[in-house]
């Protein structure tokens, strides 16, 4: 089978890549997505708060999916819904299967890669003590309690302050569960501020910063958790132990870029983020391959995954159609207080928003992009936080004006 | 004299931190650090009658679970209570979204609607 462009992923990314593809004028397109139906994450996140960017009032996750899969289904994008990739290789041929077709090929022109992120697992964590039932990764248990419409416990520890674990003590809450502690290694959290205001606080759920689990206790079920407070060392304090009872432990600790198919086509991936290496149109360092959304780098808001996924169809229209220009490559360089920017190269003269994180909370700052000494652009922030994200735009004129090949990005 | 409560704000991901002055009776006076006009209405009802917006999911009749929420905001402190009228209710099977499943939910005058396809 011949596609012009196959979408891998069918979630927030994959949906409004494939919708700025179709309206850039191009016919042939391809969604394969691997779950029941399209929507992805968004699906099992009920509660509120997306697309005040996008669509100007508050969403469920649900809603935000729906419009996109309206547009879709309303400009007759074909997709395969029961269908995972296999293998892509640097030649853009894709392999797929479903129950229903069982192993097919496709050749496509140009692949966006869309196929979001994974929880950070158990196993990554290194925590003592038993492995009995009642551990489970915070969107697990958002699946369960949402989707299937089962309370994974009653008595609960969360371990980790990201969003899905904040949006969880909430949920569990809710639903007549009681939620004793969120845990946070850090002396900061990893969800934004809004979430502890509203899922912690409403509740009088604790936060406790810069504490960890030290011990899971129980043999067929959780029975309790041991935590400790951490020292500036992030080591735990042997004598503040203490043993909070519990028969559930939800994990929020962190969101890895789902990228195993992008290694398969020889992509090269940036150690920071753990996604592709992209240019400003989103394209990876194999010729017609995008990438957009979560397998990209974890982003916080789903408005920003579709104003990428947006950048990376119409790019992907452009290669297609032979137009994609290129300008000399200009690196962009960070300094450690920003950890990363995407994009990370650019390479056309157009207005181009770099999208970044810090690695710790600052106030009163100012974020400076320099070409060696000379100041392209300084930008106030009253705060910066590693959960949220954080955007510098340079203009069309500003890259014009860079000839070194190399910019810096830094907060003072 | 008046007194000086520290929110941050919920409307959305910026998450402004703001300083309310409160006055006699706890009449909001005046609200700084927000950076729109919806955080100062935020903090204004959040000092005189704090509101929510409830999502959650409501049973169908076919034994799956579908995603609702309150159209509008409810008053906090019944949270729980439109909770309890949330899960007592069984939803027909062929809901679409937008569809009303509970009218003026717990006397609050607010409808919990649908949030997907069933």
């Amino acid at each position: 089978m011949n596609v012009d462009l196959v979408i891998i992923g069918g979630g927030p990314a994959g949906m409004a890549a494939a919708v700025a593809a179709r309206k850039s004028g191009l016919e042939d397109i391809l969604i394969l997505e691997r779950d029941e139906a399209l929507g992805g994450i968004l699906r099992q996140c009920i509660h509120n708060g997306f697309g005040l960017h996008r669509f100007g009032e508050e969403l469920t996750g649900p809603e935000y999916a729906y419009r996109y899969e309206k547009e879709v289904v309303d400009l007759g994008i074909p997709f395969l819904t029961g269908t995972t990739v296999v293998d892509i290789d640097k030649n853009r041929r894709v392999t797929a299967m479903s129950a229903e077709r069982g192993i097919f090929t496709i050749d496509a022109k140009a692949i966006i890669l869309a196929m979001g992120c994974r929880e950070r697992p158990k196993g990554a964590l290194n925590i003592a003590g038993t492995r009995p039932a009642g551990i489970y990764t915070a969107g697990t248990a958002q699946k369960f309690v949402n989707m299937k419409g089962y309370m994974p416990g009653k008595d609960v520890v969360i371990l980790g302050s990201g969003d899905i674990g904040l949006i969880m003590a909430r949920r569990m809450t809710l639903e007549g569960a009681k939620v004793h502690a969120v845990c946070e290694l850090m002396p900061y959290s990893g969800g934004l501020a809004r979430n502890i205001e509203q899922c912690l606080n409403d509740f009088n759920i604790p936060l406790k910063l810069s504490h960890t689990v030290v011990d899971i206790k129980g043999k067929d079920r959780v029975t309790g958790v041991v935590i400790a407070k951490v020292d500036e060392n992030r080591r735990p304090i042997k004598e503040t132990e203490e043993l909070i009872p519990c028969d559930t432990l939800l994990l929020s600790c962190g969101l890895i870029p789902e990228n195993e198919l992008t290694k398969k086509a020889g992509i090269t991936l940036d150690r920071v983020t753990g996604g592709a290496v992209v240019d400003g149109s989103r394209e990876c360092d194999v010729e017609g391959i995008f990438a957009c959304g979560n397998v990209l780098h974890v982003h916080d808001l789903v408005d920003y995954v579709s104003e990428e996924a947006e950048i990376a169809g119409r790019a992907a229209v452009k290669y297609i159609r032979g137009e994609k220009l290129r300008t000399n490559e200009i690196r962009v360089d960070v300094d450690g207080k920003v950890r990363y920017t995407v994009p990370k190269l650019i390479s056309e003269a157009e207005d181009t928003k770099l999208y970044f994180r810090v690695g710790s909370v600052m106030r009163d700052v100012s974020v400076v992009v320099r070409e060696g000494e000379r100041v392209l652009l300084k930008k106030k922030k009253q705060k910066l936080a590693p959960a949220e994200m954080e955007t510098v735009t340079l203009t069309k004129e500003m890259i014009e004006s860079i000839d070194s090949g190399s910019i810096s990005i830094s907060v003072e | 004299m008046g007194k000086i409560r520290k929110l941050t704000c919920i409307v959305c991901p910026r998450g402004c931190d703001m300083e309310i002055a409160l006055g006699d009776g706890g009449k909001v006076v005046s609200v700084s650090g927000n950076a729109c006009k919806r955080g100062a209405a935020y903090a204004q009802d959040e000092c005189t009658h704090p509101r929510r917006t409830v999502t959650s999911t409501v049973r169908l009749s076919d034994g799956r679970v579908l995603a609702v929420k309150t159209e509008s905001t409810i008053p906090k402190e019944l949270i729980f209570e439109v909770m309890k009228e949330i899960n007592s209710t069984v939803a027909r099977s062929d809901l679409k979204i937008g569809d009303v499943i509970i009218e003026n939910v717990s006397g609050t005058g607010v409808n919990v609607v649908a949030t997907a396809n069933a």
